[in-house]
């Protein structure tokens, strides 16, 4: 696994386990602006406990998941009275929170970060993405994964049916804590290395747009929006450079291409108005599989 | 008594919106609650539920006293509310509001309950897989009791059940109100629709800002001058 594509498909990778762990509390109606904080607290264990102890792969993975967990879980109790708006500048205030606070340990490298001697390869990355979105698909199909959409749609309600609606919110928040320690712990070994400026709020803002508009109704949501934004700035990259009015014939160090994200911010505000439900709806997915029963009845027919 | 509710007081900050209401129902009986808007009916109805906390009193249901017990536990004991407006799962498919209703339950015999509704509804069988929001509104307030039922309740609560139907859902939901009792069930009804209401009831409460000022058979309730000045506001 090298090179630019190579590269590009663990980042996307990463991407998609992050999704995953924003879409989780997301699916109980909790938006979460700090999902990078979470990761950065399992990629600073992993880091540490490799860098200090020499720890291996498979327990750091583990050490990592655990403590991206917790965090989750004592953050989620602490955020549990509050609601829309301020649970989202809560989560954000958090991520902030923590940034500065690793940035002021100098036993996790400060602000130059902290070299990583454990490594995995870019297939474990591509494994663990698998994995995630197999896990979501599973738990959403669980009695837990209904009581977190009903909760979506109607908390109120779903208190009148008997769901323990703290219990179901505390345990996707921490779920997704879980997870996103897990991707922290696969960047810092892929890369040998992790620094708070890849865990900040921008990352955050990213994470929560893959899944708002990949879409939040279906678990394929977040791996499309992990795909669309990934995907589409490195596009813009490659074409932009061919068009005269951004430097083509230029030398390659001329070739403008920052424009590619001014354009990925108008198609961002574009999706928002015009399709704020995004990318992928139930709906839309049912006229999927409808179109592929159709075509397979076609070919049977024939 | 099925379900003894004595002196309740519910306050929402300084505001008491129910002071000092008694009010009980026994096994299979129908009691209806009336009173204007703001009388304290919902409130009421919620604390019953323990969605809000009662500030004094005593909620006592199936011989057990549930005053501080959580929602969970008493829709588990058969206590279920259907609160006002059709409060479905509008991007649930009809199936999964049914399985919602029963969320407490862990035994078996869930499918063969499911299927009796959709054969009293075909309406809601024929979407099963569809999200509730296609339903109508009076599709939706079936849709809202059946998953109510899931919940093996042996008292349901329902929260003003005729608003906004048209007047053949209305007819039909006072005949699903009768035919549910007459198998068994109990009923606490609020209702705006009062003359449907007395006569569906054996007893009533009215009420009037937050204090029961009328209890008894529904035949002298509904011969009580003071019920059409509660309405009215005149004394």
């Amino acid at each position: 696994m090298s090179g630019y594509t190579g590269g590009l498909l663990v980042i996307l990778c990463l991407n998609i386990v992050m999704a995953y762990a924003v879409f989780l509390p997301v699916a109980t109606g909790q938006l979460n602006l700090g999902g990078a904080a979470f990761q950065a607290v399992g990629a600073y264990t992993a880091g540490y406990l490799s860098a200090t102890y020499d720890l291996p792969v498979v327990p750091s993975l583990l050490a990592s998941m655990a403590t991206g967990a917790v965090f989750a879980f004592l953050f989620s109790l602490l955020i549990m009275r509050t609601k829309s708006v301020y649970l989202v500048l809560a989560t954000f205030a958090f991520g902030q929170f923590l940034t500065g606070v690793i940035i002021n340990v100098d036993a996790l490298g400060g602000s130059m970060g902290l070299s990583v001697p454990a490594h995995v390869e870019g297939w474990t990355v591509i494994l663990f993405a698998g994995l995630a979105m197999l896990l979501t698909l599973i738990l959403m199909q669980t009695r837990f994964g209904l009581a977190m959409r009903a909760i979506h749609d109607d908390d109120a309600v779903s208190e009148l049916m008997g769901i323990g609606v703290r219990g179901v919110r505390i345990g996707a928040f921490t779920l997704g804590g879980a997870l996103a320690g897990v991707a922290g712990c696969l960047y810092a070994f892929y890369f040998n290395f992790c620094d708070v400026q890849s865990f900040d709020a921008s990352s955050s803002f990213y994470l929560l747009l893959f899944v708002l508009l990949g879409g939040t109704q279906t678990i394929w949501g977040p791996v499309i929006g992990a795909v669309f934004f990934t995907l589409v700035p490195e596009v813009f990259r490659n074409v932009l450079a061919y068009l005269p009015a951004f430097g083509h014939g230029a030398t390659s160090g001329q070739v403008d291409t920052s424009w590619r994200f001014i354009l990925l911010g108008m198609i961002t505000i574009a999706m928002m108005v015009y399709r704020p439900e995004g990318i992928l709806t139930r709906i839309g997915l049912g006229a999927i599989w409808h179109g592929v029963g159709l075509a397979r009845r076609g070919r049977q027919g024939t | 008594m099925l379900l003894e509710v004595k002196d309740l007081d519910v306050r929402y900050d300084r505001l008491r919106a129910v002071k000092g209401v008694d009010i009980s129902v026994g096994e299979q009986e129908i009691v209806t609650v009336l009173g204007a808007n703001g009388a304290g009916k919902t409130t009421l109805l919620r604390a019953i539920q323990g969605v809000v906390r009662a500030a004094r009193g005593s909620v006592r249901f199936a011989g057990e006293d549930v005053t501080t017990a959580d929602v969970p536990s008493r829709v588990r004991k058969g206590l279920v509310l259907v609160p006002e407006g059709r409060q479905i799962f509008v991007s649930l498919t009809v199936h999964d509001n049914l399985l919602m209703g029963a969320y407490t339950r862990r035994d078996a015999g869930l499918a063969a309950e499911i299927d009796a509704i959709y054969d009293r509804f075909p309406n809601l069988g024929q979407r099963r897989d569809m999200p509730a929001s296609v339903l109508s509104g009076g599709e939706q307030q079936m849709l809202a009791i059946s998953r109510a039922l899931l919940s093996k309740p042996k008292l349901m609560m329902l929260d003003e059940p005729s608003l906004g139907l048209s007047p053949l859902y209305v007819q039909r939901m006072f005949d699903l109100i009768g035919a549910l009792n007459r198998d068994g069930l109990s009923i606490l009804l609020v209702e705006q629709n009062t003359s449907m209401a007395l006569a569906t009831a054996a007893r009533a409460t009215l009420l009037e800002l937050g204090t029961a000022v009328l209890a008894g058979p529904s035949g002298e309730v509904a011969a009580s001058e003071r019920l059409t000045s509660a309405y009215l506001g005149a004394r």
